[in-house]
């Protein structure tokens, strides 16, 4: 009876899908959506509070200590971090997932290798990995972008492994290429499909992550360089406005709150949805 | 005309008992030969843990062996995941024990009994569609269950399922690793009739791998048994279960359950089954065989042609030589 009844999507589903789509559409067109220009300076408005705060119409979420429109900065922020974030959990997964697999499908000294590579990543703090290239290469966003990708990858190499070993071992992987499958089909027809669901929670655990340790490597200086934003820059940069013009601080903060949070509840929903199991 | 011979097949694996204790090699086949010939079933027995299943996996070449040769239609079995390896597989399949587990939940029936015909990129179009129904008849799954995905089946359905797949790319040997024995006993009967029917009706070549005497008894051409990987008793499944030669042959076909009074008092053997990696010597069954003799501790009997036919490794049963036996 329950398997024949369409399920519905909750609310909170319905809410985080439309602030995650409001996000995209924002980073996709944020240049025409931009009210003023990022590095724009006012400096007979600086520190104006918003419009709800008895600011002016002129700059909806005030202006910071230059002058320059908050809310400017804000659509420019959610396009940088969105793009890093959703980069580097795009190559993160990719890598670890391949990883794993060649290391579940090898075996032997492959897998070793790998798992020297996983140990070796979880046990080094990954800011000062990432303080090391960064001074030594200097700052670039798509090397930004690809050494945030080396983070995290480790976790979903560990789950793809284990996950590959599982199904090759015994049951329907070990079935299939018995029945003269390629290893390209097993692990990308079969196994993939199903540790989708628990790659894609890891990838949503990942993802928020990757936008705080971007906010902290901006916060360090050594992220998204000015006059480039993001939106760890805009509160590392707000610190220091907390008590006098905390709204330079707030609207970032919110931004990274919601869309880790929505993040997660899709990613929830998504796993329950992607199990034919469960319905 | 024989389709596969197994030549003195040799298994061994590398364990280790604890952290640090040396490598050691457990040998689970050891100097098994068989021949399987089409429309004929061998029926393979033995306790868990005797090596039917090695021996199962080598004969359809999932894993090399150890020593020994695996010739398939007069040509030497090719390295696993190799690309003649990969193609022979649609002219050998399996059916395994725990149907669930080889069935990816994600596909539905129909998807599942596709996949063999796109691996080997069998038939086409209306043509596949025709093979996949053909199957699903020939393994008693109707239709209406072609869409359903695997957990919504019954335990027999997801094992015809099973047998479909396996039969859909016509194969000429079919390896079948206990496959009722998750079953209960009204739907293994079903099941069985229906891959016994699919045999004959395409002159399969079966090798049924079962604890089950009494199945293997109804539906084998020929009986195996097994005891820590080697072939203690091989021949006519009447002969062997009405008049065992064996010891543990014997010990095992008086704990088939009888409803009548039983003739012959229940052997009950003492003892677990030997460790592998720590073979007895001479003859392995030697420690719970109640006829043993000195010999038995020292020699390991081979395989070797009795009077009627059959081959028994036991130095109490009389052996004729070859010539003597035709």
């Amino acid at each position: 009876m329950a398997a024949m009844t369409k399920k519905i999507m909750p609310a909170s589903v319905i809410v985080a899908l439309c602030w995650l789509g409001l996000m995209l559409l924002v980073a996709i067109f944020a240049d025409q959506l931009r009210p003023a220009s990022i590095t724009a300076l006012d400096l007979r408005a600086r520190l104006v509070p918003p419009v709800l705060m008895g600011g002016s119409i002129n700059h909806l979420l005030g202006t910071d200590e230059l002058g320059r429109d908050v809310f400017s900065r804000l659509i420019a922020s959610v396009q940088i971090s969105l793009m890093i974030a959703m980069g580097a959990t795009l190559i993160a997964t990719v890598f670890g997932t391949t990883m794993g697999f060649l290391a579940a499908h090898f075996r032997g000294w492959v897998e070793q290798f790998v798992l020297m590579l996983i140990d070796f990543q979880a046990s080094m703090p990954f800011l000062i990995v990432a303080l090391a290239v960064l001074a030594f290469f200097g700052n670039d966003l798509k090397l930004f972008i690809c050494l945030m990708g080396l983070y995290g990858w480790e976790r979903h190499a560990r789950i793809a492994r284990g996950l590959a070993i599982a199904a090759n071992a015994q049951g329907y992987a070990a079935a299939i290429r018995q029945l003269g499958a390629t290893p390209l089909r097993v692990y990308l027809l079969h196994v993939l499909p199903n540790i989708a669901s628990t790659l894609i929670v890891s990838a949503t655990l990942s993802f928020p992550e990757v936008v705080l340790l971007e906010s902290g490597l901006s916060f360090l200086g050594l992220g998204v360089q000015p006059p480039m934003t993001s939106l760890g820059n805009m509160v590392g940069y707000g610190r220091e406005y907390l008590t006098r013009a905390p709204w330079i601080l707030i609207a970032p903060s919110v931004t990274i709150v919601l869309s880790t949070l929505c993040v997660s509840l899709v990613g929830d929903w998504l796993r329950d949805r992607l199990d034919p199991t469960l319905s | 005309m024989t389709l596969l011979h197994a030549i003195n097949l040799t298994r061994d694996y590398a364990t280790r008992a604890g952290l640090f204790s040396r490598l050691q090699s457990v040998r689970a086949v050891d100097g098994v030969s068989l021949t399987l010939t089409p429309g004929r079933t061998l029926g393979l027995v033995g306790e868990s843990g005797c090596g039917k299943s090695t021996t199962g996996r080598l004969v359809l070449g999932l894993e090399p062996p150890s020593s020994g040769e695996v010739r398939f239609a007069d040509a030497a079995m090719p390295k696993p995941g190799s690309k003649q390896w990969r193609q022979l597989r649609a002219r050998m399949q399996m059916v395994f024990q725990d149907p669930l587990g080889a069935l990816d939940r994600r596909m539905t029936v129909a998807q599942l009994v596709h996949e063999p015909l796109v691996i080997h990129g069998m038939a086409a179009g209306p043509e596949r569609t025709l093979l996949v129904a053909a199957a699903m008849d020939a393994a008693g799954i109707g239709p209406d269950l072609a869409p359903r995905h695997p957990h919504e089946l019954s335990g027999g359905q997801r094992q015809r399922a099973v047998i479909a797949r396996a039969l859909v790319t016509n194969p000429d040997l079919l390896v079948c690793d206990e496959p009722v024995s998750a079953l209960d006993v009204s739907i293994q009967a079903q099941v069985i009739n229906r891959l016994v029917d699919v045999q004959q009706e395409r002159g399969i070549a079966m090798l049924f791998i079962s604890h089950d005497l009494k199945l293997v008894r109804q539906i084998s051409h020929e009986v195996a048994v097994m005891y820590l990987g080697r072939i203690v008793e091989q021949g006519a499944p009447d002969a062997i279960f009405t008049d065992p030669l064996h010891p543990y042959t014997k010990a095992l076909v008086s704990a088939i359950p009888s409803i009548t009074r039983r003739s012959t008092p229940r052997i009950v053997l003492d003892g677990d089954p030997p460790n592998p990696a720590n073979r007895p010597s001479g003859c392995a069954f030697h420690p719970r065989c109640r006829e043993a003799v000195a010999s038995c501790r020292v020699d390991t009997p081979a395989l070797r042609p009795t009077a009627d036919g059959r081959s028994v490794a036991c130095h109490l049963v009389p052996s004729v030589t070859v010539s003597e036996a035709a």
